[in-house]
């Protein structure tokens, strides 16, 4: 891992992921340390995401490292008509590790190829968020103790969700069991069901909610999106239909938990924040560590 | 309808006959092979021909011209039941098939308007897929498939 990019979730492999999830553990027990020091972090968003960037900013802070970078390119010399090539190899000279967010598809590969520091992509379009995946699997792990043998639910919009493709094939090492809950309208894509077939990773398909989490380790909820409908009235047809309340978690498994991407609209009612099987607040803790363990890793200091 | 042979690949005594290709790609084939570029050979396009396998078919004759694998590969893309009759003195000396390269650099647009390669100086690269004999392309920067239909060549 040291000194490479990670810009895509295969670009690791399964032992990749259990040495991030054994560092992301150390730092869990002790956030705050002088590992990163002297060290130059550049955050280059070139569209605003402000959970991803403070959790980046987080990380490096507590491990005493500095931050340079943009939260949005109107602010930045790309308003200006900078390429994106020449903001790359100017900040390269500036930093020691570049994260980068950045709307147009594929953008982080090849910022990858141009920078003579590794990259890390925070998010290319609707491409790849590794370090979500990252943080999804090690809230996995944290909550049930494994990442072997589970049944995980996820529910909502499978066919465009980042995050939904990411989790599939990272979890995809771990002989997992699906459990895909979705409008026909957002149904996971072919060529991931392919994917599945090929690795024989058994998979299910359900429209209905409720009664199809009774037996899941994880339910991973997503948001239902408004502009993934062509039709507007489809979309109204389906919007209320996957709302997880409290309710739903009767009969549900003990060690069952609940994780989101964040930010939720409506798909989890609030009432479910209570239940101790809600562990999307924690999740979103578990990206410093994460996060943590990412940067250290490819700057050779873990 | 019995496949018409009014092209004779022994009618050009030097040269090369590429056959089987789908008489909807000739023109890409065309330009792909930057035959437009050759002012020095003659060259002589037949399409539509009835073939059991592709439907409607075309054919170029190239007098004088041979082709490296890394040249005619590219054409796979877009005729990749393609075949070459490698012609001299009029005889047949040499038959080749074209064969999917499995990086294609430089050649096809990616589909996805949000990729990156459509909006900056990048260079498209793609890794072939194959997809039960259709050639599937996907972008090495936005991961995204394009397929034969979708496929443009730069
Ligand atoms: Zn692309």
């Amino acid at each position: 891992m040291k000194n490479k990019s990670l810009i895509s979730i295969d670009d690791y492999t399964r032992d990749d992921y259990l040495e991030i999830l054994r560092v992301a553990a150390e730092f869990e027990k002790k956030p705050v340390q002088n590992i990163l020091e002297g060290v130059v972090v550049a955050t280059l968003f070139f569209e605003p995401s402000t959970r991803t960037r403070l959790s980046f900013e987080s990380a490096v802070s507590r491990l005493g490292g500095k931050i340079i970078g943009f939260t949005d390119a109107a602010s930045s010399s790309v308003k200006k008509g900078e390429s994106l090539k020449d903001t790359i190899l100017t900040v390269s000279n500036y930093s020691d590790l570049i994260v980068m967010r950045h709307p147009l598809e594929g953008s982080a590969r090849y910022a990858s190829e141009v920078a003579t520091v590794p990259v890390i992509n925070a998010g290319d379009g609707a491409n790849q968020h590794p370090t979500q995946c990252l943080l999804d699997l090690y809230s996995i792990q944290q909550t049930q103790g494994t990442l072997e043998n589970l049944k995980i639910s996820i529910v909502g919009d499978l066919k465009y969700g980042r995050t939904v493709h990411s989790l599939l094939m990272a979890m995809s090492n771990f002989n997992p069991t699906f459990n895909f809950i979705a409008p026909d309208e957002l149904k996971v894509p072919e060529e991931y069901k392919r994917f599945l077939d090929l690795k024989n990773i058994k998979y299910e398909e359900h429209v209905d909610l409720a009664e199809n989490i009774l037996d899941s380790d994880i339910v991973y909820m997503t948001r239902v999106q408004r502009e993934r409908f062509a039709d507007p009235l489809e979309y109204e047809k389906v919007k209320n239909v996957y709302i997880l309340n409290n309710e739903m978690l009767n009969g549900t498994k003990d060690n069952m938990k609940i994780l989101h991407p964040l930010p939720r609209v409506n798909e989890i009612d609030e009432d479910v924040d209570e239940n101790e099987k809600a562990y999307y607040f924690p999740q979103a803790l578990n990206g410093v560590f994460t996060r943590q363990a990412i940067m250290t890793k490819i700057l050779g200091l873990k | 309808m019995k496949e018409q042979k009014v092209l004779s690949v022994s009618a050009i005594q030097n040269g090369t006959v590429i056959d089987h290709i789908p008489a909807e790609n000739l023109f890409k084939v065309i330009s792909i092979l930057n035959l437009e570029n050759l002012s020095e050979n003659k060259m002589t396009f037949g399409t539509n021909f009835i073939s059991k396998r592709l439907g409607l078919k075309a054919i170029i004759k190239i007098s004088d011209k041979f082709f490296e694998d890394i040249e005619i590969d590219k054409i796979a893309l877009v005729a990749p039941h393609a075949k070459l009759n490698i012609i001299r003195d009029y005889t047949v000396v040499e038959k080749r098939k074209v064969s999917v390269p499995e990086r294609i650099v430089a050649i096809a647009k990616c589909m996805n308007p949000k990729c990156v390669t459509n909006h900056q100086q990048v260079t498209t690269k793609f890794t072939v897929i194959d997809n039960n004999s259709k050639v599937d392309l996907k972008c090495n920067y936005c991961e995204k498939i394009t397929d034969q239909e979708h496929l443009e060549i730069i």
